[in-house]
């Protein structure tokens, strides 16, 4: 087993593509479930919006890559509304079953056959993003610490993208410290009570699920400029479930914990599935027990147990405040 | 406003729907019904200006209903409201409590995980950082922010809560919450404040600075409307009675007029309630009920 491979392979793992993609799916859905109290289980959705909506613009339509960002979050504010208009007046275990169905149907609509002239159908996507990687002003080379290191279009792209969870943590931190915040808090805790001191709570409801779903739909748009792929069976409803992962273990409604989180899960993933190639190859492991190619699954069983221990010894997360857990949330 | 707001009920005759001097809430011909069950059934209904009215009833009378339509929580089947000369008809509730009737709950609604001061902070109208947009700007609302600040600082500190104001609310003990409900309900300077059952679950130590503070209210010029069940502290505080019953208004008046009213005793404990059965009375109503039965079959 080399452990340094493995330790270099977790490493890059935590600050990669897929953990800040996942930072900002639950910066998002820190916003909506962590502040607002708004349960959100079709952040996949959104995300699938800020894909496909810059991928159609430059494959299908041959439009410019920016623009597609422009549709991306277009899309992300009007898919929002649309799932907000009609449930954000009722409780709250509505907006769940609404959102987790309409993440479903815009990955059904993505793949319908009727669509594939616009989206391909199930072949998805791909090539759309070299206008990103034309304006790349790193030279040629490689980028990084020792062997943690990334060649000149993936440094890019970690730059960018860093830069914009670092920009959603700014944007967040100064609106949950700001009375905004608060009046998001408050209907988290008690709505009625927020409305008893005139807030127009469906009003803040909805200015809090847009932004999270546009922040989850940059996130999208970031993930499919950096593969140059978008598929519709990607942006399944496992998807918001990982980000609730992440969100949950970093510490639900605090700042640097959907961040912190992603770059946790998407490390304890490699590192189970290195230790596990490791051990298996290394023969610690008999092929009757398991085999390469069940690590796979494997590994999302021990992030589960190492979820399951995390909730048990820390359940406010990394960053979490335990005495909040103590209290009653009514 | 009349310095003895008591004085200026003084001719108001103790009888349901009694016209007052200076009315800031009107109600007309408000009803709820659930399903088959008329909650709400007020015919007319003034709240005197800068006086403190107590809405007393049996329990199911309806009171917490009538509350909940007044203040927009509910929508009536019927019947519209004034207050202060504005129509509130199908107003929403966060409109009801900017425009300065702002109410408190029979259940209490502390915000758990905000701290007292967030609480309390929480409760001023107009601020300029509850924008989406201004909230980014933190120089455009931190003056009004700190003006905020103090003045909860100066209401915790009557409540006798200044020592909690960094504690989080749900760690408060129930009459704290109550306190705190109503300091909150303050900072958003009403002009009228609806309180549901503001004793419920309060120790008698601590009823007896509640009682202090609700008369404070009104000594600010606030008029005060509240639901209460012990009789005792509705005597003690307030300037006029309402009491429900099965939805209805069924009587008024100055506090001192009532324990002597029938229609509020019967209300409360039947309307036969001292009276004996005699033998015979007993015997002619079991046979009207099977005269009754056996017709039915």
């Amino acid at each position: 087993m080399d452990w340094e491979v493995i330790l270099t392979n977790a490493i890059r793992a935590a600050v990669g593509r897929e953990a800040l993609v996942f930072a900002l799916l639950a910066i998002g859905l820190n916003l909506h479930f962590g502040y607002t109290g708004l349960l959100n289980f079709g952040q996949a959705g959104f995300m699938l919006l800020g894909a496909y909506g810059v991928a159609t613009i430059v494959a299908t339509f041959g439009g410019s890559l920016w623009l597609g960002l422009f549709l991306s979050i277009l899309l992300a504010v009007v898919f929002a509304l649309f799932l907000g208009i009609p449930t954000l007046r009722l409780r709250a275990d509505y907006l769940a079953i609404v959102t987790i169905a309409a993440a479903e149907i815009l990955r059904f609509i993505a793949r319908s056959p009727s669509m594939s002239g616009i989206t391909r159908g199930s072949f998805g996507l791909q090539a759309f993003a070299d206008e990103f990687y034309a304006i790349n002003p790193l030279p040629a080379g490689s980028y990084g610490i020792g062997r943690v290191s990334f060649g000149a279009n993936d440094a890019w792209l970690l730059l960018v993208g860093w830069g914009v969870v670092a920009a959603a943590f700014v944007v967040t931190s100064l609106l949950v410290r700001s009375p905004w915040g608060r009046v998001i808090k408050s209907i988290r805790e008690d709505e009625d009570a927020a409305r008893s001191l005139g807030k127009n709570v469906y009003a803040y409801k909805m200015q809090s699920l847009v932004l999270g779903g546009v922040i989850g739909a940059l996130g999208g748009w970031l993930n499919a400029v950096s593969i140059q792929s978008v598929q519709p069976d990607s942006f399944s409803t496992p998807i918001t479930f990982f980000a609730y992962v992440a969100l949950i273990a970093g510490g639900t409604a605090t700042l640097l914990g959907p961040i912190a989180g992603s770059m946790i899960f998407w490390a304890i993933l490699s590192l189970t599935e290195g230790i596990l190639r490791g051990a298996i190859g290394a023969g610690f492991i008999p092929t009757t027990i398991m085999d390469g190619n069940q690590v796979g699954q494997v590994r999302f069983m021990l992030v589960g147990l190492s979820l399951m221990l995390l909730m048990i010894f820390r359940p406010q997360g990394v960053f979490g405040d335990k005495r909040e857990l103590l209290l009653d949330a009514r | 406003m009349p310095a003895d707001p008591k004085a200026a009920l003084d001719r108001v005759p103790p009888e349901p729907g009694a016209r007052k001097p200076d009315p800031l809430l009107v109600a007309d011909g408000v009803q709820r019904a659930f399903g088959g069950l008329n909650a709400v059934d007020v015919g007319h209904l003034e709240v005197q200006r800068g006086a403190i009215t107590a809405l007393i009833g049996p329990n199911g009378a309806g009171k917490t209903t009538f509350f909940n339509l007044l203040t927009g929580f509910d929508t009536p089947n019927a019947g519209q409201w004034t207050f202060d000369g504005r129509s509130l008809g199908g107003v929403s509730a966060y409109k009801v409590a900017r425009l300065g009737m702002v109410r408190t709950f029979q259940l209490t609604k502390a915000l758990s995980r905000l701290t007292v001061i967030e609480n309390m902070k929480l409760g001023a109208t107009g601020q300029s950082g509850e924008h989406f947009f201004t909230a980014l700007l933190p120089g455009v609302w931190r003056r009004q922010e700190r003006e905020i600040e103090k003045r909860a600082e100066e209401l915790l500190e009557r409540f006798k809560l200044a020592h909690m104001r960094d504690e989080f609310a749900g760690t408060l003990s129930g009459g704290q919450r109550k306190l705190l409900e109503m300091a909150r309900a303050l900072m958003a300077r009403p002009r009228m404040v609806m309180l549901d059952e503001p004793m419920a679950g309060v120790n008698p130590a601590l009823k007896q600075s509640l009682l202090d503070h609700i008369r404070d209210i009104r000594s600010d010029g606030t008029t005060v409307l509240f639901v209460e069940h012990d009789m005792d502290m509705v005597r003690d505080v307030s300037d006029w009675v309402v009491v429900m019953a099965a939805g209805e208004v069924i009587a008024e008046g100055p506090p001192e007029s009532l324990s002597s009213n029938r229609t509020v005793v019967d209300a409360y404990l039947g309307a036969h309630h001292d009276a004996a059965l005699t033998l015979e009375d007993e015997e002619r109503r079991l046979e009207t009920t099977e005269d009754a039965e056996g017709s039915a079959r």
